[in-house]
């Protein structure tokens, strides 16, 4: 163009810049359609019904104060999120030297490979199994607990593992799922519960069978998050108003019936942020996994996949980036929907 | 009177506050020896001088006990030059050397256990080739050879640092004296010692192989120890060379040979539990049951003898080693090995010194004097060594007529590699020799 060679490097700048400005677009144009979609229906439906629409320009100076506020936030995500973004994006369509175009070559390679069908399978049973598991033991935990005597003591005990790192309770655990071998003392906790039930001991982490040890490794992210599930969620049941307790009592329900339709539908807002919490949390999920097996016996998830993929000596970036694409592709629906639930509660709110 | 009192908390806060910070501006003292440069002691670092004040960075695999001996090795050089060595070891080292080197922040020096590391760097370019004197060291003091495992297209980076023999497997002597067991000289012997240990109860192998991001290196050992034996080196060059395929029959015997005693629910896990155990025990953890007579025959590399603590390692004593049996009695015995090459990112005069210091017979027998550490170079008085294996180790090394095998694996290149241990694992856990050794085999550039 304009019969100027691009220099190697600024051929570079121009496919990250091409490559950042898709991204902004993609993801500008979803969150414009999520922001302003109940505007425009709103409109609409203004236009259908013959009114006028209310002004909703805000006065400049509003505006250029917000503005001050959201700039510097605003650039340093976009250097430290949105740039990286851009170039994993195009990095994934990239060889491993980054030297040249291979297209959906990395995308195809992580959907026939054997071994990363299988992370994508625990990844997703992660993020099936975990949320669920931590919203229900923390709700019954809570629904349990509440008004109930020492109800501080039993909140802080289950409470306490929130305060160990992943890695700490890694090790933790690893220790509870520690085998010997039968006859001699067993120094993990798991498998002295099973000789004390007339068991045999079991290497519990090598066993893959029907996910086994990836629900394992489950149980150890739900004794760490649960506390956080049930503070949440205790703190949504004593703030549901009284009088709707009282008349649904009035009304003769048991406790069964007040769980699910006073109860449960009350402190729906609440169950949701638990849940998008823990599922986010459980889609980056890596140090667990790390530390449990290395990654081994077929329990990878994405994140620890695409780690060893882009970052360790398999030097294979395009293929790292492609993981992590996707593991933004698993988030994505997540974190729209929280979007879009916060938006609707800000609107009832209004 | 409120005002007043928050006012002091303030005031002391604040006050605790710079006093902290401060502390953290402060440099440390160095309490090694008080010599100066112009000490008598130091008249054999004269030619390291001018580089006062200078900091080198030294990053590797090496955690623990074995750091530590390392850093008090160095003492003398760093209080007579001034240079300071920054010691950093990390069990994550393979992995975090590419990282650390692709983002600009390598270190100075690294001990890389692999030369398929070493070629990775070198294809990046982050390397910088060694300075002529390390060259000349290397020529002069080992056997010839080792100066070829850290070059590559001609290019020479580094000098060995320490050797470890491979080919041994470690028991406890009371225990073989207890039971009148002997000590046997060929691969058959060994399978009848192993079932005449099997028979009195216990398990007579044990072994680890779980190390982090490298689990599974131990039973690569195994599979080239009985490569070397069955095949010869020339068979184990084209291996490395992969001038034949991973999934040649060759290959497929020695695995099959391993599997023999590695996957068999009579011979393994002693003391530990039972075969899938090998994949979570970790390999510092893989022969300590032979203390306590649970085990009784594990089969790891010289640098094991860190492990056994307070046990004495001699041939009377508490553990011992002996040379891994040779199958064919009349094939020349392999002695397979490894080591680590101090390689350098940068070519600072300080690093050129540190690095070419660290090359020298002095430095050697520095280190060896520290203990639990054998070298190839053949500089060292053999009998700095007071521990009879690491003896046993450089008198190999050091001799030009054994049949001196480096670990294929470190050779390798590293994405080959990469999945090499996972599938090794799995093959522990399972898997069928065709179908790991097929998946290693894809896995080559």
């Amino acid at each position: 163009m304009f019969g100027i060679r691009p220099t190697p490097e600024g051929e570079k700048l121009l496919q990250l810049g091409v490559g950042v400005a898709l991204f902004l677009a993609v993801v500008g144009g979803l969150l414009i359609v999520v922001d302003r979609g109940p505007d425009l229906v709103a409109w609409i439906g203004r236009k259908l019904r013959g009114g006028k629409d209310p002004v909703r320009r805000k006065p400049a100076r509003e505006f250029w104060g917000a503005m001050a506020f959201l700039l510097p936030a605003g650039l340093l995500l976009t250097v430290g999120l949105l740039v990286p973004m851009g170039r994993t994006t195009v990095l994934s369509l990239r060889d491993r030297f980054d030297d040249e175009w291979v297209g959906l070559e990395n995308y195809i390679w992580m959907f026939t490979q054997g071994d990363i069908l299988i992370v994508l399978r625990n990844t997703l049973i992660w993020v099936i199994v975990a949320p669920f598991l931590v919203t229900a033991i923390g709700l019954i935990y809570a629904v349990l607990v509440d008004r109930a005597k020492f109800e501080w003591f039993a909140k802080s005990l289950i409470f306490m593992p929130m305060a160990i790192s992943f890695v700490g309770a890694s090790i933790i655990w690893k220790f509870v799922y520690e085998v010997r071998p039968e006859g001699s003392d067993q120094i993990g906790l798991l498998n002295q519960v099973v000789v004390w039930l007339g068991g045999t001991p079991r290497n519990w982490l090598v066993m893959r069978t029907g996910a086994l040890n990836t629900l394992l490794l489950i149980v150890i992210l739900v004794w760490i998050y649960v506390g956080f599930a049930m503070v949440v969620l205790s703190a949504a049941i004593k703030a549901i108003p009284m009088d709707i307790i009282e008349a649904a009592r009035m009304d003769g329900t048991n406790a069964w019936q007040m769980f699910w339709k006073v109860t449960l539908p009350s402190i729906r807002p609440a169950v949701i942020v638990v849940v998008v919490t823990v599922s986010i949390a459980t889609l980056k999920l890596f140090d667990i996994v790390r530390t449990m097996t290395g990654g081994n016996f077929g329990t990878s998830v994405i994140a620890n996949e695409m780690y060893t993929q882009a970052l360790g000596s398999a030097q294979q970036p395009g293929r790292g980036s492609a993981l992590a694409v996707v593991l933004f592709l698993f988030v994505l629906p997540i974190a729209l929907y929280q979007i879009r639930e916060l938006r609707r509660r800000r609107e009832e709110v209004r | 009177m409120r005002t007043n009192k928050r006012a002091a908390i303030r005031g002391i806060a604040v006050a605790s506050g710079l006093a902290l910070a401060l502390t953290a501006c402060t440099t440390d003292e160095p309490d090694e020896g008080t010599e100066t440069p112009d000490d008598a002691a130091c008249e054999a670092y004269s030619d390291y001088q001018g580089h006062d004040g200078t900091t080198v960075s030294i990053y590797t695999p090496i955690t623990d006990v074995e750091a530590e001996a390392y850093e008090r090795s160095w003492d003398e050089f760093e209080a007579c030059t001034g240079i300071t060595i920054a010691w950093e070891g990390n069990d994550q080292f393979e992995e975090q050397v590419p990282v650390r080197a692709q983002g600009g922040n390598p270190p100075d020096i690294i001990f890389a256990p692999q030369p398929g590391l070493i070629e990775l760097l070198h294809q990046g370019g982050y390397i910088v080739p060694a300075p002529d004197e390390v060259r000349a060291l290397v020529d002069q003091y080992w056997v010839e050879g080792w100066s070829d495992y850290a070059t590559f297209d001609g290019v020479f980076y580094g000098a060995p640092m320490s050797a470890n023999l491979k080919s041994l497997v470690w028991y406890s002597p009371s225990y073989f004296a207890e039971n009148n067991f002997e000590i046997p000289e060929t691969w058959d012997e060994l399978l009848a010692l192993t079932d005449e240990i099997a028979a009195t109860g216990i398990k007579p192998w044990c072994a680890g192989i779980e190390s982090d991001a490298a689990t599974g290196w131990p039973a690569t050992d195994w599979v080239e120890d009985v490569f070397l034996r069955l095949h010869g080196t020339e068979a184990y060059q084209q291996w490395i060379d992969h001038d034949i395929p991973f999934t040649d029959p060759m290959v497929a015997e020695a695995f099959e040979m391993v599997g023999e005693i590695l996957k068999n629910e009579d011979y393994v896990n002693g003391g530990l539990g039972d075969v899938s155990t090998i994949a979570t025990t970790a390999f510092q953890d893989g022969g300590l049951p032979i203390l306590n007579g649970d085990c009784a025959l594990h089969r790891q590399a010289s640098f094991y003898g860190a492990q056994w603590g307070e046990a004495t390692v001699a041939e009377d004593g508490d553990v011992f080693a002996f040379y891994l049996p040779v199958i064919d009695p009349d094939a020349p015995a392999p002695a397979l090995g490894g080591g680590e090459f101090v390689v350098a990112f940068s070519d600072r005069p300080e690093v050129q010194a540190v690095q070419t210091y660290l090359a020298t017979p002095e430095y050697a027998t520095a280190r060896a004097e520290e203990g639990a550490w054998a070298s190839a170079n053949n500089g060292v008085p053999l009998d700095t060594y007071t521990d009879p294996v690491f003896r046993l180790v450089a008198e190999t090394m050091t001799n030009p007529e054994a049949a001196f095998a480096f670990d294929a694996s470190d050779l390798m290149p590293s994405e080959v590699n990469q999945t090499y241990l996972p599938q090794i694992t799995e093959w522990i856990l399972g898997q069928d020799t065709e179908t790991t050794l097929q998946n290693i085999e894809n896995a080559w550039p």
